[in-house]
């Protein structure tokens, strides 16, 4: 049953790396995970490459299969030609620890610039009340798995390190637009942060981040889109324009 | 090269949580929120924890489906569900307080399903009386951490406000392992460990270390567990000096997936069931309604008339025997597969799609769907899935102190969650995981922050310091040694065939054996490679503490010799009630694991009464009836 694989995997540092060819055994119904951790297990027993769950549902075993931003545990491998040479590389977009691991300290980091859920003061643990229909919209972007695939496939940030340092990249939209479609949550102007603050105004909606995303949430369209139109809103809000004029004649 | 004194990462916290899964951060936060300056140790990455992995729910009394359900029901179930060995203190805690740190949760963000009133939805789940479990589709455990998460992150923010450091007071040390818990007098000191990524090493010094490392499943071929799931806490707490109470009781999830053969032992929610999935055999038949054991008899439809009408009326009909505790699920399956009535890969199906429509399938247990579609090409709003048992959890753990989640014997170490023993007695039920996390997470963080206001902090001596680097760098310095990988198979091997979901003395005797065996060679392992994110070097240290949890399991296991919960002995198929009234003890002398019997607490009376007496009888012996609960 078992057949014969050509892997080519990426071995290195962020000094120094190459692809390495090797050859190793396939067997029905097995994902890109399984092969790797066999020819960790016979071959090459420093191989490094994080998983955890091997079910889809921690986010850990992300990298680049030929080419593809991914899953490696919901990657099949009869998913590819027979014939075909399967290669495996690191998320392009952060810096190489070793070989499949990549530094995505990056994200962490993001995520404490995004101001926690603020609960109304005065309510009381248990007498929340909120329907179905109103949590449903924040729980589609809840359901991410934060694997990064969808920071590592943007372009704003994978040809453009210099883009980091002031892009929160489509992980914290969806983050930011959970908040602010939280039926309770009572911090203003999360929009126009993730306008001024997060680069949501760089974000070009390609979809890239949508097409990757392995729980299928519509980032561009459910998160950043609606987010960037509020933005425009509040920007060009002939009201509010006619009563910042206002202000400023007042000042002046 | 031993690490370099003047090099060597030194820090120095109040205390010490390792472990950040659901108990780890709830205890983190718990310290922090009483001013304390707390590290978090992960094995991986910041919210990985295999906590993301639980799916149907966490099972708390609300009354939100049902206003007849309370503490005293809750409590009642679960006792059942443990066949009576669980900590009495432990389950009445549990039960009273999993409301409010549902709720509670709620307040930091999370956002669970609802109710028509717009209250936290509550599902059905084997052995709860009531619909009791909250929940978010099938990704309960994933809302759990990232809640948590982002809580520590919030305190973070606050810290960054107040003292101008997001990490002044609480930080996140991703992707460390832990290799030793340190004590100084006989209290606990610190703990020593190395990065993953560099492979350096780390001292922690710390008055008081909470452990909460998850469990065991690794130990194990079939497993619905993550690569974390080694025990290295319990391994951990064991070399410490504390104690392991009932490792025999280990739980097979009756459905885990079956094929193909790269998924085995991945889980399938119970929510399949609680939602209306049925079991049946190769030849059609729905074989639960033989497996209801008399104790059950009750509660539980003996035909499917009355078990499809109780899923529109709940007061009138008894449940579905698929919705028996995990144990009895699990053995039935295990005897339909052995009496030939399996399917062709050794499981057999669980079909949700007729009673339920595609489109609420696809609502309600989205990532059932998925990872059905996507790992094994099956569609479950159309097909029945192929399921079979799967090591998911292990009840026993560390011995505690129920209300301060204090590890006996070792002053300064706690430990809560899943590698806490003594809640779950010999079998947990569905949804009590999740909030068991939540209730002695934060009596850990608790206990821990009590402890420290009055115990200083100790420093480690240089000698503790050495000794603990000498032993992680010694499988550098060998070579043509032994191969981690392939040890690690061998170890599981034995777990499956001799330790598994049906035992027998002759067996256990033989595992015992060959586990001290692979322990021995084990000594020898060689690592080749640099320190460098090593997953070789990495396994080295994992094997070390699933030898000594198999070691613990096998040992207790043999000793009892009865048939209860998650320990099903072949030769003892019986359940004895004189059984019920001990708990195994492991202990560790540095060389080997021991086990003795220890004398389980009675529950006082104001809790017996919460039963009737013709109930207690199927458990207890006619003495302890007539004690009636001991004050």
């Amino acid at each position: 049953m078992a057949r014969k694989l050509n892997l080519r995997i990426w071995r290195g540092d962020a000094i120094d790396g190459g692809l390495k060819d090797v050859q190793v055994d396939v067997n029905e119904g097995e994902v890109v995970l399984d092969v790797i951790h066999r020819v960790q297990a016979t071959q090459m027993g420093d191989l490094a490459v994080r998983w955890n769950c091997k079910a889809g549902k921690c986010g850990s075993c992300s990298m680049e299969i030929n080419g593809k931003p991914r899953l490696a545990c919901m990657t099949q491998v009869a998913s590819f030609g027979e014939d075909e040479t399967i290669t495996v590389t690191p998320l392009r977009a952060f810096p190489v620890i070793k070989d499949l691991v990549t530094d995505v300290s990056f994200n962490y980091k993001k995520a404490m610039e995004i101001p926690a859920y603020e609960p109304p003061k005065e309510l009381q643990p248990g007498e929340a009340r909120m329907q179905q229909v109103d949590v449903e919209r924040s729980q589609e972007f809840r359901k991410c798995i934060e694997c990064f695939l969808c920071q590592n496939t943007c372009h704003v940030i994978r040809d453009h390190e210099e883009n980091k340092k002031s892009f929160a990249g489509p992980r914290f939209f969806i983050r930011i637009a959970e908040l602010d479609m939280h039926p309770l949550d009572m911090l203003k102007n999360r929009k126009r942060t993730a306008q001024e603050e997060h680069g949501l105004g760089m974000c070009n909606i390609t979809k890239c981040c949508t097409e990757v995303c392995p729980e299928h949430i519509k980032i561009t369209d459910n998160a950043i889109i609606p987010m960037k139109e509020r933005v425009v809103d509040i920007k060009y809000d002939p009201a509010r324009m006619f009563a910042g004029l206002l202000k400023r004649e007042k000042r002046n | 090269m031993t690490t370099d004194k003047a090099a060597l990462e030194r820090h120095k916290y109040d205390v010490l949580v390792i472990g950040a899964g659901g108990a780890g951060l709830r205890a983190a936060v718990e310290a922090r929120e009483s001013g304390l300056r707390v590290a978090i140790i992960c094995k991986s990455l910041f919210g990985k924890a295999h906590t993301v992995m639980a799916e149907g729910g966490a099972a708390a009394s609300m009354g939100n489906a049902n206003s007849n359900d309370n503490w005293m029901v809750h409590f009642r179930d679960t006792m059942r569900g443990g066949k009576f060995l669980n900590h009495f203190r432990m389950a009445e805690l549990h039960a009273k307080e999993s409301p409010d740190r549902i709720w509670e949760l709620e307040m930091w963000g999370a956002l669970f399903d609802r109710t028509k009133e717009g209250k936290i939805s509550q599902r059905n789940f084997g052995g709860h009386e009531y619909p009791r479990l909250a929940h978010v589709g099938d990704r309960t455990g994933l809302e759990l951490i990232r809640t948590m998460q982002q809580k520590i992150v919030a305190l973070q923010q606050g810290d960054k406000r107040e003292h101008g450091d997001y990490e002044s007071h609480i930080k996140v040390f991703a992707e460390l392992t832990i290799t030793e818990i340190l004590k100084e007098n006989g209290k606990i000191a610190g703990a020593y460990g190395y990065w993953r990524e560099s492979g350096s090493e780390v001292l922690f010094e710390a008055p008081a270390v909470i452990i909460a490392t998850g469990g065991v499943g690794k130990t194990f071929k079939i497993t619905s567990n993550s690569w974390e799931g080694t025990g290295d806490g319990h391994a951990l707490a064991l070399k410490a000096g504390a104690n392991l109470v009932d490792m025999e009781f280990l739980q097979f999830h009756p459905t885990g997936m079956v094929w193909p053969p790269s998924v085995r032992g991945i889980l399938v929610t119970e929510s399949v069931r609680g939602e209306g999935g049925i079991l049946t055999n190769i030849n059609g038949e729905r074989f639960m309604f033989k497996y209801i054991p008399d104790v059950f008899k009750d509660k539980y439809a003996d035909n499917e008339a009355e078990a499809d009408r109780w899923y529109e009326d709940q007061d009138n009909n008894r449940r579905p025997p698929e919705l028996l505790p995990r144990d009895e699920v699990a053995r039935a399956i295990n005897t339909e597969v052995k009496a030939g009535r399996g399917t062709e890969h050794g499981g057999v199906f669980l079909d949700v799609s007729k009673r339920i429509s595609a489109e609420i399938i696809k609502k309600r247990l989205p990532s059932m769907w998925h990872q059905f579609y996507e790992l094994a090409g099956v569609d479950i709003t159309k097909e029945a899935m192929e399921v079979g048992p799967t090591c998911h959890y292990v009840m026993g753990g560390v011995e505690v102190e129920p209300d301060t989640a204090a590890a006996v014997g070792v002053p300064g170490l706690f430990a809560a969650g899943e590698v806490a023993g003594g809640m779950h007695g010999s079998n947990r039920l569905g949804g009590n995981s999740l909030s068991d996390l939540l209730v002695f997470g934060r009596r850990a963080g608790m206990g821990a922050a009590a402890y420290v206001k009055q115990n200083s902090s100790a420093s480690v001596s240089e000698a503790t310091v050495a000794a603990a680097a000498a032993r992680i760098e010694a499988p550098f310095a060998r070579t043509g040694g032994e191969n981690s990988y392939s040890l690690h198979a061998e170890l599981q091997e034995v777990t499956h065939n001799l330790v598994g979901i049906i035992r027998t003395g002759a067996e256990l005797k033989e595992a015992i054996e060959r586990i001290a065996e692979i322990r021995k060679r084990s000594a020898n392992v060689a690592v080749s490679g640099g320190r460098k994110f090593n997953p070789g070097f990495h396994l080295a240290f994992d094997l070390d503490n699933m030898l000594l949890v198999a070691e613990s399991t096998a040992k207790s296991a043999i000793g009892r010799e009865e048939s209860r919960g998650g320990h099903t002995r072949d030769d003892f198929p019986g359940m004895n009630s004189g059984w019920r009234q001990f708990n195994h003890i492991a202990s560790f002398d540095g060389n080997q694991v021991s086990v003795r019997k220890q004398a389980l607490l009675f529950m006082p009376k104001e809790l017996f009464d919460l039963f009737e007496v013709d109930e207690l009888k199927k458990y207890m012996t006619p003495e302890e009836i007539a004690k009636g609960g001991s004050n």
